[in-house]
């Protein structure tokens, strides 16, 4: 104690004082402030922990870190699994950079990343789940549900897929990707959890059957063999271009090789 | 360079004598040829038209392309005739389809289908017939650009050039008609597509609607009276008006492009029989079988992919087929104009992209050969063909045409451009909105020098021979080329062109104050000439010709032209 009141009148001892105190309180609020997360998710099962560690990794950046959303990402409380699911299992979460919309690319997480990752998200607020296949692939669909389930997609779907299901253009540099090689689960957590500039089609509009009933459509869709080249399904235009590159070009090449051939009349 | 046509003297020498021993198996249909002749005087017709002379030249088979599908349009026309069923009856669909069991729809749909699915060869004949149109209006479109780009359409063709616009004009109709027929969901969007451009008619738009769709859209007479009018009408004229411009075709005889031995008043080519028989008919077999192999590796409106016609549905990309894409283009960029007069809505949005640029498009086609012959005060009537090249106002007018037409075309498309190219569809609207005005002009300007770079450089060739790739070098240490003459016919072939100067202001009255005859050239008029010729480089004069070839073999010469 001598060392102290010794010095205490010191030149240092208000500065040296002060970082203590600050020191004191800094220490205190660390061991006695409340946690930054809610309770509900704080460790709550080790699947959620796991995806909790992930999403801090991959996602928080834009998201922030409990995916309160930033100025750069949306909150993802309340999206729910199903929205995780489609996101991360088609690849366009992560974004690999900003833009007007993410595309589709290759997924690099396991099945089981996603799962804990949307069981993350999930436990933030509740939202669609994972469906189970016989929600959106039942297999006891007949074939007047299959093309009602067309007429559905026709109504509602087509104006931005196309027809079938070929994708389309949206303003400012968005659209409507395609639709071909899509899984089934993925279109129909699309459906529910509207990504990206999709409207939803909840329950409400559009029953569990009839979604079932439009992917099997879509299913059968693709199945079909073509008559021929289907010159990227795009309508008239590939049409009107192929039909004048091929048609008018290649006649041309034709009737130029015609017009050089000399005749040997007598 | 290449040589705008082959000139006669590599073509083979043609006997018109004939052969001296009748051939025996020939003699045996004598009898039938003199019943002919001597009931319809078959001798004069065959000694008419089977010695009748086209040029060989491959742009000149462009019209053949389009007499060929139109052909094989009303063969396969009439075999789909025989089970389309032109009914907007609602009917619920049990065909083999099953994607569509179930779904109401009308019994032009459902047959469209049965052809598709349950007609031997349907969906063959269909897509040969789709196809066949779309090359139609193609190969049309292009024959019409080398007529315009050659200067065909003068003196004494533009009334054959007033038909063929016409049989443009109606083949759109045609076409687009027969793209309603199946009444599918684009053919429906397509459709009411029309009944729009129909309803921005001021003020009648609304009763001509009612009258064509026989009340609101889409009612439930179109389909049959679109049928009338795809099979029965549109052809019908069609045949005449192709027939009148054959018949005119036989009449003026055909061009041909310059080159020696070939005048305006001779055609050199080969006779009709045995030559452009075997070609002519070879080629319709040609392009049948290319049109056939279309059909059957290349699908077309896979209509039941579309789905039957429904008012509120819709499919992204919807197109018009190619030939009315740039009427779409212009509808897709035009601001949202509307106004409201004494309680009428002019929707100018609609009306002056769709109803007016159709108009206008025509309009320009059909009047431009009598608006160039009346700026060029040309009267004299022209056989041999121009070279584009010595017609730069002209060539630069249709390239201009052509970049505009073709940049409404890309509107038409801008939403395949904005997922094919992963573009902005705004920016490509808003581009599209200046390039439809800027980019013609520009064309015109870069087209035209580059007509005149070429006539530059046949003057240069003309002067100074063709440069023959080897440099030489002289004692003093020059480097040089040396340049070969060019051949005589070559020669020709650059010179013959007729230099026109614009015509000159004149009063239409004498001193005295007495009309003249034939009137007088107006200013304007003189200053639309002189704008359409100003640039043409001069041909060479003889003298300058020979005073360049009197010093030909001097080395000197060639360093001359190499330094300026």
């Amino acid at each position: 104690m001598r060392f102290l009141s010794s010095r205490r009148r010191s030149r240092a001892a208000k500065p040296l004082l002060l970082a203590f105190a600050l020191f004191v309180t800094g220490a205190l609020y660390a061991g006695f402030a409340p946690a930054t997360q809610v309770s509900a998710d704080a460790g709550t099962s080790a699947l959620v922990a796991e995806g909790k560690a992930l999403f801090q990794v991959s996602c928080s950046s834009c998201h922030g870190l409990n995916g309160e959303g930033t100025t750069q990402g949306p909150s993802l409380v309340g999206v729910g699994a199903a929205a995780v699911d489609f996101q991360v299992a088609t690849g366009r979460m992560p974004m690999a950079h900003p833009g007007a919309q993410a595309p589709r690319k290759q997924n690099t997480f396991t099945e089981h990343e996603i799962a804990a990752m949307a069981a993350f998200v999930a436990a933030l607020g509740p939202g669609p789940a994972i469906p189970e296949p016989p929600v959106y692939a039942p297999g006891n669909l007949d074939e007047r549900a299959i093309a009602r389930g067309g007429e559905l997609f026709r109504t509602n779907c087509s104006a931005c897929h196309n027809f079938e299901g070929g994708g389309g253009a949206l303003p400012n540099g968005k659209y409507a990707p395609s639709l071909r090689g899509v899984e089934p689960i993925h279109i129909y957590e699309a459906m529910r959890t509207g990504p990206q500039q999709m409207p939803v089609f909840s329950a409400g509009a559009i029953p569990d059957a009839e979604a079932a009933a439009i992917i099997a459509y879509l299913e059968e869709l693709h199945a079909q063999p073509s008559p021929g080249f289907t010159l990227g399904g795009l309508g008239p235009v590939s049409e009107g271009f192929f039909g004048w590159i091929i048609g008018v070009g290649g006649l041309c090449l034709i009737a130029t090789w015609i017009a050089s051939r000399g005749a040997r009349a007598r | 360079m290449a040589k705008p046509a082959k000139i006669t003297s590599s073509s083979p020498v043609l006997e018109t004598r004939r052969p001296d021993v009748e051939a025996d198996g020939l003699a045996r249909f004598a009898g039938v040829g003199s019943f002919l002749d001597d009931r319809v005087g078959l001798a004069k017709i065959a000694r008419f038209g089977l010695r009748k002379v086209f040029p060989d030249h491959w742009s000149f088979l462009l019209g053949e392309i389009v007499l060929y599908s139109f052909i094989v349009l009303l063969i396969t026309g009439v075999f789909l005739t025989i089970w389309f069923r032109p009914s907007m009856m609602e009917l619920e669909y049990e065909g083999t389809y099953q994607l569509m069991r179930g779904l109401p729809m009308s019994e032009a749909y459902a047959s469209t289908l049965a052809i598709s699915f349950d007609v031997r060869g349907g969906l063959l004949v269909r897509q040969i017939h789709h196809w066949a149109a779309i090359l139609f209006i193609a190969a049309m479109t292009a024959h019409m650009l080398r007529v315009f780009f050659t200067g065909a359409f003068r003196k004494p063709r533009e009334l054959n050039w007033l038909v063929g616009v016409g049989l443009l004009s109606l083949s759109l109709i045609a076409g687009f008609s027969g793209y309603s027929l199946p009444d599918d969901l684009l053919s429906g969007t397509g459709l009411r597509f029309v009944d729009g451009l129909i309803r921005s008619i001021p003020i009648v738009g609304t009763w001509l609607e009612f009258f064509i769709f026989n009340g609101e859209f889409p009612g439930d007479a179109l389909i049959a009276r679109l049928y009338m009018v795809h099979i029965l009408l549109v052809p019908g004229i069609l045949l005449a008006l192709i027939g009148a411009h054959l018949t005119m075709l036989v009449y003026h005889k055909h061009t041909q492009f310059p080159g020696p031995g070939r005048t305006e008043s001779n055609v050199v080519g080969y006779p009709l029989f045995p030559v452009y028989m075997a070609k002519a008919g070879g080629f319709f077999f040609v392009v049948f079988g290319v049109l056939i192999l279309m059909g059957a590796t290349m699908q077309i409106n896979p209509v039941w992919a579309y789905g039957p016609y429904n008012p509120a549905q819709v499919t992204a990309g919807s197109q018009p087929d190619w030939y009315m894409g740039w009427v779409e283009g212009a509808i897709r960029i035009m601001p949202n104009w509307e106004s409201h007069i004494l309680g009428t809505t002019w929707s100018w949005n609609v009306f002056l992209p769709g109803v007016g640029l159709m108009g206008l498009l025509f309009t320009a086609l059909g009047v431009y050969p009598f608006v160039e012959a009346w700026i060029t005060g040309d009267k004299s009537e022209h056989h041999l063909l121009d070279r584009p090249r010595n017609a730069p106002t002209r060539t630069a007018l249709g390239v201009a045409g052509m970049t505009c037409y073709g940049m409404f075309w890309l509107a038409g498309g801008n939403d395949i451009l904005a997922t094919q190219f992963h573009l902005s569809l705004n920016a490509i609207t808003y581009f599209m909105r200046v390039a439809v005005f800027v980019a013609p002009v520009i064309a015109f300007i870069v087209t035209k020098r580059i007509c005149l770079a070429l006539q530059r450089s046949d003057r240069e060739r003309l002067l100074h021979g063709s440069e023959s790739g080897i440099i030489e070098r002289s004692p003093e240490g020059r480097y040089s080329e040396a340049h070969v003459p060019i051949s005589h016919g070559e020669a020709w072939t650059l010179s013959q062109h007729k230099q026109y100067s614009p015509v000159e202001a004149t009063p239409g009255v004498d001193a005295n104050g007495v009309p003249l005859p034939g009137g007088g050239v107006s200013r304007r008029r003189a200053l639309w000439s002189r704008r359409f010729f100003r640039h043409d480089i001069p041909k060479p004069t003889r003298a300058e010709i020979e005073e360049a070839h009197s010093h030909d073999s001097h080395a000197d010469d060639d360093v001359k032209a190499l330094e300026h």
